[in-house]
């Protein structure tokens, strides 16, 4: 086991290290550099652009710049903003914050609900319940964010009135301070991943219900309920980790569509300012944390898994 | 031991699961949903009774009325016929890169699926390290530098959307190819082209078949949000994603306007859904099983 | 309604509602009574509703199944009129289940002892601190080694053979005074199988337990039940007591089901019963068997026959019970011979020191475990196939003996060593390197048909990818090849268009052997060929197989655990023990003693369906999971052990001096003629 887990994480490291290669050389390949981007029609004037270039140190072969940028990331020193002003961690570190606070939000609302939804489904296969929560949860899943983001402003805070449909906090503000603000954000999102974790989880029930150790349980003199909760759900719940996951990295990676809706200072509106703005050192930035994110919430769910699942956990496994 | 199937005579698959996919509720409303949009965005030009283009403004965010059924938006231009027409853009684009899509990404999926070895672990730890990054990150970078029209969009949405496809393609491919019959093929002799082409491909076809129709619904929803954003189709032409975003600054006096558009691209996007879900239903597959990614 | 069966079915029928609302019987008017201590086989073929009966007893249908008409009883308690929570207090209690696949049946994410302790809490109202001495108690009655570690253990973690005592353990929680069994044995090893019928067996005489065993395996229900019921399509057609049943069957289903099986004694082929059974919600109109059976005439396809009790106290649904004599004789004279071997002495493949690793970790865990590589799975095979011979290879699972033929295949390379072909052509290791004209020359054939033919395929798309490849045919040439393999393989020109979903087990099976055969090999691989198969499909397939060697003196290497099956069909015998070679020879030689220890405690594991035979255990049955190091292969289970010679040296090989068993060679440190 501990020869997995050592090479799970060896494998999440080399994925971050390919993301920081695909990130760095992707923006290497795109025509012009951060400075005749930034400047745009300015690049013309010559001074501007050399200044720009010494500012942000662009003089310097592409791998030297690399090894610098990479080895700073490593210690948290995510280099300068195209203005060469402003430390890149400083705008960044609210941001994450603020994003960390709506995916937690979320989470807390969705997931439990997700689960039960899809436990009750599940069992319930095919009959009334199940019916009308997929048909629900298929609208979720698939209406696009903005488009049940503006019918829920529309009705709860232009009709009823009774949450306030943009956020209008500043992004280094309390947390305190982003209530309830953040109310219909979270709504929309919990909506959203609730649906796509409750499918899964109802699928997996379903399987597990149509096991052979499912009818055994029965035959064996099982009552229901303690057979759904000690033989089946352990099953049906173990795959659902890698679904809560995705989701969970969906959630902090920046929900970039929300966030401009409700005009939230989150990562994902900061990443829509950095390439409107043309600043790709922000870009570059936020692509990178965005990334170790997605790796490590990965790495926590196989990790979990491994845990929870016996088969993985145990060291001398018959194939 | 007895169970309990119907021993089904398939003379002609495509004909039975297009049967099966039409009996079935989802399907029946799914697919009538999107035919519905794909006719629409053909006839759309020659049935809409107003300009798209055309600015009136005395009409300026007037509420709907027999002339105009949806009203005017900030421009005064009719809503109706901008509803109309503001699939087609979308349709257009995706309906091109959902199958470039899930064709470069089925093949490459499959090529390594059957390759494997240490060549497979390095592709997909750099499919991983694509997978990681947002889409919408991706292709704004891609926007932003080259422009927003057609041409950048539809290589732009083939290529990163075919990426998660090599995933699927490769599994599938490892759940066929430790099958006896490929074996079988192999130690005939027959060539690696030879036993993609007849061996697996007839059987990958059915999940890279539905993740197509999953593509296609998360292409419309990228296309749709990045216009929303503002980084998709440029004004005056009409698109869904881009008219709910004008008409969302006046909701709070002229709610109308968002209605049209929000409809349309909702029944088009569930439309795809509720045919890619009856669609695995009948070529038995499962695919609230597949993660969102 | 009260009866003084303990166990009582009466005109039970059971079904489910087709897609085009149709409903189609899986059972039809089944009764079925079972007295207090008495044991009863349910004997029939896939599909013919056996374990769908078993199940109806607890009262319990799968998902889409209903009763219909009838009456289930159990201890005078209506079964179908219960609700859910009354007959789960019956349901592992009093009435117990053991299990089809225990591997599948245990919860996987629960501990063994857990398990049990669930039974036993839900049936019993011990103290909790007689539970744990319990639940150790109720693992050693069913002889599982070292109890106490167990309980900690996963389901994962146990061999087949364990977790099968393991679901017993759990029956017996319940203190159950019947035991349903649903093929208890099916897919486990013939020494482990032997072990489970023996302790099944002691179980249910010390405890005076009614049994239902089901099984297709006549050999296991000699062995265990008094009494024998046959079903066919979803009916009874035959009930009496084992002995009656298994050697002299009155119906001619029974009948042909017997003389399908192949026998150790036996020195022909098995008769094989043509046909295939009706599939549920076919329309039948009389008797379900009167289309293979060879007694039928115009009343048997007309008219139903009924079930009938006649004065011998057994129970019969046919109209000529009584000329079942008749069909004895009749089918004596179709008793094939094994076609016989012309003696050329030319070899046509050698196997030369042949040694295979094939569990390669990765380059990561190589890297981060750094654990010495594990003793090869196959090593040092030395055999040498003469033109026109069959070998067959027999041992248990993790023998080594599909891995042999997929490395001869070309499918698994080897660690060393060659296979040298006609003599003069060194096989290269990888099938991509082969020239075309060897890989023709060695087709192979699979376990699974399911699994070996493309699903997307129809047979004339199957068949023709062999042609094309080897022989360029396209148009009507291919079309006529592709006809003339179907007429080999007994099947007609209209299955070209059917897809392999579209057809029987055995089809598929003759279908696979058809494509072997179109590259006009003169090597044919069979792994398994007839294990997915029901028997009387079996004996079909063997016959086949035998007819086409005879017509084109092909060379079969015959992969099988079955050892009546590989003496039915084999000249020569290799049998293998983690992938060595334990004794070779002349079939006949093989089966007669001196045995090899191994071999012995294989044959004395083999249940016929005579209930006049047992079965002798002479070793446990321990599942290894790799090879010893060095000395013999079989050192820590053979019985007959000498000491420490076994544990370091590689026994000698033996040769028998006998004339008659030319070539017979056992490898083993004790002399021959100790080996009896």
């Amino acid at each position: 086991m501990i020869v997995m887990l050592m090479r799970r994480i060896l494998l999440g490291f080399i994925t971050v290290c390919l993301v920081s290669i695909i990130i760095f050389s992707g923006i290497e390949m795109l025509p012009g550099d951060a400075c005749t981007q930034y400047l745009g029609e300015y690049q013309a004037d010559k001074e501007l652009l050399e200044q720009c270039r010494k500012d942000l140190d662009l003089n310097r072969p592409a791998h030297e710049r690399f090894r610098e940028w990479a080895g700073g990331a490593m210690t948290g020193d995510l280099g300068m903003a195209v203005d060469g002003k402003t430390k890149i961690s400083t705008i960044v570190g609210d941001r994450v914050k603020n994003s960390l606070l709506l995916a937690f939000c979320a989470m807390l609302v969705g997931i439990p609900l997700a689960l039960i939804l899809g436990i009750i489904t599940g069992l319930w296969r095919d009959r009334m319940p199940d019916l009308v929560i997929s048909t629900l949860a298929i609208f979720a899943m698939t209406i696009p964010e903005f488009v049940s983001a503006t019918l829920l402003i529309l009705v709860f805070s232009i009709w009823l009135g009774w949450l306030p449909g943009i956020v209008l906090t500043s992004a280094s503000a309390p947390i305190s301070e982003f209530f309830p603000e953040i109310l219909l954000p979270v709504i929309v999102l919990s909506l959203v991943m609730c649906a796509h974790i409750m499918r899964m989880v109802r699928s997996s029930v379903i399987d597990v219900m149509s096991s052979d150790y499912v009818q055994m349980a029965t035959l064996k003199g099982v009552p229901y309920w303690q057979m759904v909760f000690r033989h089946a759900l352990p099953n049906a719940l173990l795959p659902a980790i890698n679904v809560v996951a995705l989701t969970i990295a969906w959630l902090l990676g920046g929900v970039v569509v929300i966030e401009v809706v409700f005009n939230y200072p989150g990562l994902g509106r900061l990443m829509i300012d950095a390439i409107s703005d043309r600043d790709l050192p922000v870009v570059q930035s936020i692509a990178l944390i965005v990334a170790s994110i997605y790796v490590c919430v990965n790495l926590a769910a196989d990790l979990l898994t491994m845990l929870a699942n016996p088969k993985l956990r145990t060291v001398y496994t018959r194939k | 031991m007895a169970q309990a199937i119907t021993h089904q005579f398939e003379k002609n698959r495509a004909l039975t699961v297009l049967k099966d996919l039409v009996s079935r509720p989802s399907g029946a409303i799914g697919l009538s949903l999107v035919m519905f949009h794909l006719v629409l965005a053909i006839i759309s030009p020659y049935i809409a009774p107003y300009d798209y283009k055309l600015q009136n403004s005395y009409l300026m965010l007037s509420a709907p009325d027999a002339v105009h059924w949806l009203g005017a938006d900030h421009l005064g231009r009719d809503v109706f016929s901008r509803t109309l027409m503001g699939g087609r853009e979308a349709l257009l684009v995706t309906g091109i890169a959902t199958p470039l899509a899930v064709i470069w990404g089925g093949f490459i999926g499959i090529l390594f699926g059957l390759v494997g070895g240490r060549l497979d672990e390095v592709l997909m730890r750099v499919v991983d390290a694509f997978l990681s990054l947002p889409w919408i990150l991706k292709m704004l970078v891609i926007i932003v530098t080259f422009g927003s029209g057609t041409a950048v969009l539809i290589p732009t949405l083939a290529f990163f959307y075919g990426v998660p496809v090599i995933r699927i393609a490769r599994a599938a491919t490892h759940d066929v190819i430790a099958r006896d019959f490929v074996w079988s093929a192999k130690a005939r002799g027959h060539s690696r082209i030879s036993i993609i082409w007849r061996e697996l491909l007839p059987n990958v076809l059915d999940a890279l078949m539905v993740e197509g129709a999953m593509r296609w619904s998360w292409m419309l929803l990228a296309f749709s949000s990045l216009s929303f954003l503002g980084f998709g189709v440029s004004p005056p032409t009409p698109d869904w994603g881009l008219m709910i975003s004008d008409a969302r600054g006046f909701m709070s006096f002229a709610p109308w306007g968002v209605i049209g558009p929000v409809i349309a691209l909702s029944s088009l996007i569930i439309g795809i859904n509720l045919t890619a879900d009856a669609l695995a239903k009948a070529l038995g597959i499962d695919r609230a099983q597949k993660a969102p990614v | 309604m009260s009866s003084s069966s303990f166990i009582d079915i009466q005109n039970l029928s059971v079904g489910y509602t087709s897609r085009s609302q149709k409903i189609i019987k899986v059972l039809r008017d089944v009764s079925l009574t079972i007295n207090r201590g008495e044991s009863v086989g349910l004997v029939g073929e896939s599909g013919s509703g056996k374990s769908t009966l078993a199940l109806a007893a607890m009262g319990y249908f799968k998902r889409g199944l209903r009763a219909l008409n009838g009456s289930v009883h159990f201890n005078n308690i209506n079964m179908l009129g219960l609700d859910h929570d009354e007959l789960q207090k019956i349901r592992g209690g009093n009435l117990a289940l053991i299990p089809q696949n225990s591997g599948q049946s245990l919860t996987p994410t629960m501990r063994i002892g857990r398990q049990i302790a669930e039974a036993l809490r839900l049936h019993s109202d011990l103290s909790q601190t007689a539970f744990d001495d319990r639940i150790i108690e109720i693992l050693s009655q069913v002889r599982l080694p070292n109890p106490a570690a167990l309980i900690n253990r996963y389901p994962h973690e146990l061999s087949g053979g364990q977790q099968q005592r393991v679901a017993i353990a759990m029956a017996l929680a319940g203190q159950p005074d019947a035991l349903l069994l649903d093929e208890p044995t099916t897919g486990l090893d013939v020494t482990t199988q032997a072990h489970i019928l023996e302790l099944l067996r002691d179980l249910a005489r010390d405890r005076n337990m009614a049994m239902l065993y089901v099984s297709h395996d006549l050999g296991a229900i000699s062995r265990v039940c008094d009494n024998v019921v046959v079903m066919y399509a979803g009916e009874v057609v035959l009930t009496g007591s084992s002995r009656q049943t298994l050697l002299a069957p009155k119906h001619p289903y029974a009948h042909g089901l017997l003389t399908s099986i192949p026998r150790l004694k036996q020195k022909e082929l098995p008769v094989a019963l043509d046909g295939r059974p009706p599939m549920p919600g076919e329309a039948i109109t009389g008797c379900a068997f009167a289309d293979r059976c060879a007694l039928a005439d115009d009343q048997c396809r007309t008219t139903s026959p009924p079930l009938t009790r006649l004065e011998s106290a057994e129970s019969i649904r046919c109209f000529h019970h009584d000329k079942i004599d008749q069909l004895a004789t009749s089918s004596q004279k179709v008793k094939q011979r094994k076609a016989a071997r012309k003696d050329t002495g030319e070899t046509t493949l050698g196997l030369e020191d042949l040694a295979i690793t094939y569990a390669k970790s990765g380059f990561l865990t190589q890297f981060l475990s750094n654990s010495p590589p594990p003793p090869a799975t196959v090593d040092n095979i030395n055999i040498n196939i003469e033109k026109g011979e069959t070998l067959g290879l027999v041992g248990e699972s993790g023998s080594g003996k599909s891995t042999i033929l997929k490395t001869i295949a070309g499918l698994i390379s080897p660690k060393n060593g060659g296979i040298i072909l006609n003599q003069d052509t060194k096989l290269t290791a990888k099938v991509e390197d082969r020239p075309s004209m060897n890989l023709r020359q060695i087709q192979m054939i699979f376990q699974n048909p399911d699994d070996s033919l493309n699903p997307r395929h129809t047979v004339a798309q199957i068949l023709a990818q062999p042609l094309r490849l080897y022989f360029q045919l396209s148009g009507k040439d291919l079309h006529d090849r592709s006809v003339k393999l179907l007429e080999q393989v007994r099947l007609g020109e209209h299955y070209l268009s059917r897809l392999p979903s579209q057809l029987s087990g055995g089809e598929k099976q003759r279908v696979a052997i058809a494509r072997a055969f179109a590259a006009e090999p003169e090597i044919v691989l069979c792994d398994e060929v007839t294990s997915a198969l029901d028997v009387s499909v079996q004996a079909a397939v063997l016959d086949l197989l035998n007819v086409l060697k005879k017509e084109r003196g092909t060379t079969y290497i015959f992969v099988s655990h079955d050892l009546a099956v590989v003496k039915a069909i084999s000249d020569r015998v290799a049998v293998l023990y983690q992938g060595r070679l334990c004794e070779i020879g002349p079939s006949d030689a093989v089966y007669q003693a001196p045995f090899h220890p191994y071999t012995d405690v294989l044959l004395g594991a083999v249940l016929e369906p005579d209930p006049d035979t047992a079965p002798t255990l002479s070793a446990d049955d321990v599942v290894e999971l790799s090879p010893p190091a060095k000395g013999c292969p079989f050192q820590r289970r053979c019985p007959k052990k000498l000491g420490e010679i076994c544990e370091n040296q590689t026994p000698p090989a033996q040769t028998s001096i006998q004339a008659s068993n030319q070539g017979h060679v056992i490898h083993c440190h004790i002399p021959l003629k100790e080996l009896h």
